[in-house]
């Protein structure tokens, strides 16, 4: 469960502020596919970046599940992103350790005993069909490879909420369709899923709750919605 | 916590092998920086081996006259003996003086007859004085300039000597100065090239810090493997300095033997090696762990 409670982002730079999010509320329920839509810097990465903690919020409350994001601690951070599982455009893998080695990492940094990471890490890779190439570095992995890596290291640790930033960015059709297959497969498992797009096409394939952004402002949340954006 | 202390070594000692190209280059600045380090350490000791040589084979003589009683010579002894600054003193009686001088001239058959030919010893008794520091010997030589002496004394080396005296005086506290003000100066430049050559280091891995923090990493998690990376780089950058530093004393101790009447710059080397090395352990783990310490710190804000 993801609840926005009239959240409010200003950046400032050189003594101008910027709006990046202006008094967002919307509320995501546990288990439901939601495609955040809308143009470059209409306010997209502004909520993942809340819901990871990694930005606070200016003004509002940002909760999920039993976290209240704003009141966390820096050293509290750790365990809400263990319970959130996150890929991005350009997949973010430790360059200098393997398939097998980035899918463990999630395990190892969460106190997962060593029988547990020899059991779980090769079935999460053989989950997203890449059980033969676990000794591989991202260098030696295509683009949809590596987010399928990803995906598998962002699952690792069952987490409630799987948040997908623009995963389909830097792939061919053929990958994309895959990733989003994966993604709809993870949700229909029980994962809430959130995907950040600007892909009309993905969008408007799924048949799933969509929330248009512009400019800061969440102007359209539709059930099964279409990517209707001027 | 045991699990997540072996899983940190292993990290660390992993981003060590894996990032090769770049362990190395650290390493080897390490290494160099620690050298210079331990050369000026090892070159200021020399330097000091041998001014304290020279400094022991300067003393001054005090000649008394022929006709100066011996009691009166060795109230003159007692008396500078009683001296804070004087560590020791040596009485050379005319019959010493004239043995000495005999042994000394017997292969000269010239000198050797004339000396037979002589009825009366013609040469004066003498103290050789010692003092504890080179600065004592001008007060040593203005006490025994004091009246109630000018009666039996005939002469006191001193004034001959002032000026060897005095060169020495200045080099040595010249050596001593730049040597410490060198030392401090080199330790900062030390500290300051392994601190950026590990930031940089870490700089190149800023993106990977992030990922670790996104993947739920705890600050310790991630930061524990790069300060044993800075364990490692101190530790074989030092290593690898003593065991250079080592060798080059060992072939240049000959050329600096020659410069010290007694003693072996090799042998004072050996038995200073464990303090020397320990130094080098410290100052090298230290400074790597530390710039590890300060260079993540920046990238564990997200």
């Amino acid at each position: 469960m993801i609840i926005f409670q009239n959240v409010t982002k200003n950046y400032k730079v050189d003594n101008h502020e910027t709006i990046a999010l202006n008094d967002a509320s919307l509320h995501i329920h546990q288990k439901e596919f939601v495609s955040l839509v809308g143009k470059s810097g209409a306010g997209k990465s502004t909520i993942i970046k809340l819901l990871i903690g990694e930005e606070r919020p200016s003004k509002g409350k940002v909760i999920i599940g039993s976290y209240n994001v704003n009141k966390l601690k820096s050293n509290e951070l750790p365990y809400l992103r263990r319970k959130i599982g996150v890929i991005f455009q350009d997949f973010r893998l430790l360059a200098n350790k393997t398939a097998y080695e980035n899918v463990a990492f999630a395990l190892e940094v969460a106190g997962r005993t060593p029988q547990e990471i020899k059991e779980f890490a090769p079935q999460a890779l053989d989950m997203v069909g890449l059980g033969d190439k676990m000794k591989n570095f991202p260098r030696e992995l295509s683009g949809g490879e590596k987010q399928r890596v990803a995906i598998a290291r962002a699952m690792i640790n069952h987490p409630d909420v799987l948040i997908a930033d623009e995963p389909t960015g830097n792939l061919d059709p053929v990958n994309t369709s895959e990733i989003i297959k994966l993604l709809l497969k993870i949700n229909k498992l029980g994962t809430t899923v959130l995907l950040a797009t600007h892909n009309k096409e993905i969008v408007n394939g799924l048949n799933k709750r969509v929330i248009s952004l512009e400019d800061g402002r969440i102007i359209r949340d539709e059930e099964e919605g279409k990517y209707i954006l001027v | 916590m045991l699990t997540t202390l072996s899983r940190i070594i292993k990290y660390g000692l992993q981003a060590f092998w894996r990032n090769g190209p770049q362990s190395t280059a650290t390493v080897a600045i390490l290494f160099l920086v620690l050298l210079g380090f331990t050369g000026l350490l090892v070159f200021n000791s020399v330097t000091n081996i041998i001014l304290m040589d020279i400094q022991d084979k300067i003393d001054i003589s005090v000649y008394f006259k022929i006709d100066a009683p011996e009691d009166s010579i060795l109230d003159v002894q007692r008396s500078l003996d009683s001296l804070s600054e004087v560590k020791s003193t040596e009485y050379i009686s005319r019959d010493q003086a004239l043995k000495i001088f005999k042994i000394q001239h017997q292969n000269d058959q010239t000198i050797s007859q004339s000396i037979e030919e002589l009825d009366i010893n013609p040469l004066s008794a003498s103290l050789n004085i010692r003092a504890k520091e080179l600065k004592d010997y001008s007060t040593i030589a203005s006490y025994l300039d004091k009246e109630q002496f000018t009666s039996i004394i005939d002469k006191v080396s001193y004034t001959e000597n002032v000026n060897v005296i005095d060169r020495l005086k200045s080099i040595k506290n010249n050596v001593e100065q730049g040597g410490f003000i060198l030392l401090i100066f080199m330790s900062i430049v030390a500290a300051l090239i392994i601190f950026n050559t590990i930031r940089l280091a870490i700089f190149s891995n800023r993106e990977e810090l992030g990922i670790m923090r996104l993947v739920g990493a705890s600050n310790f998690f991630i930061r524990g493997p790069y300060l044993l990376e800075g364990i490692i780089y101190g530790f074989i950058g030092s290593v690898m300095s003593i065991i250079l530093t080592s060798i080059l004393v060992y072939y240049t101790a000959p050329h600096f033997n020659v410069l010290i009447s007694n003693g072996d710059v090799w042998v004072y080397f050996k038995a200073r090696f464990f303090t020397l090395f320990l130094y080098e352990l410290i100052f090298g783990i230290g400074l790597g762990v530390l710039s590890s310490y300060f260079a993540v710190r920046k990238y564990l804000k997200i």
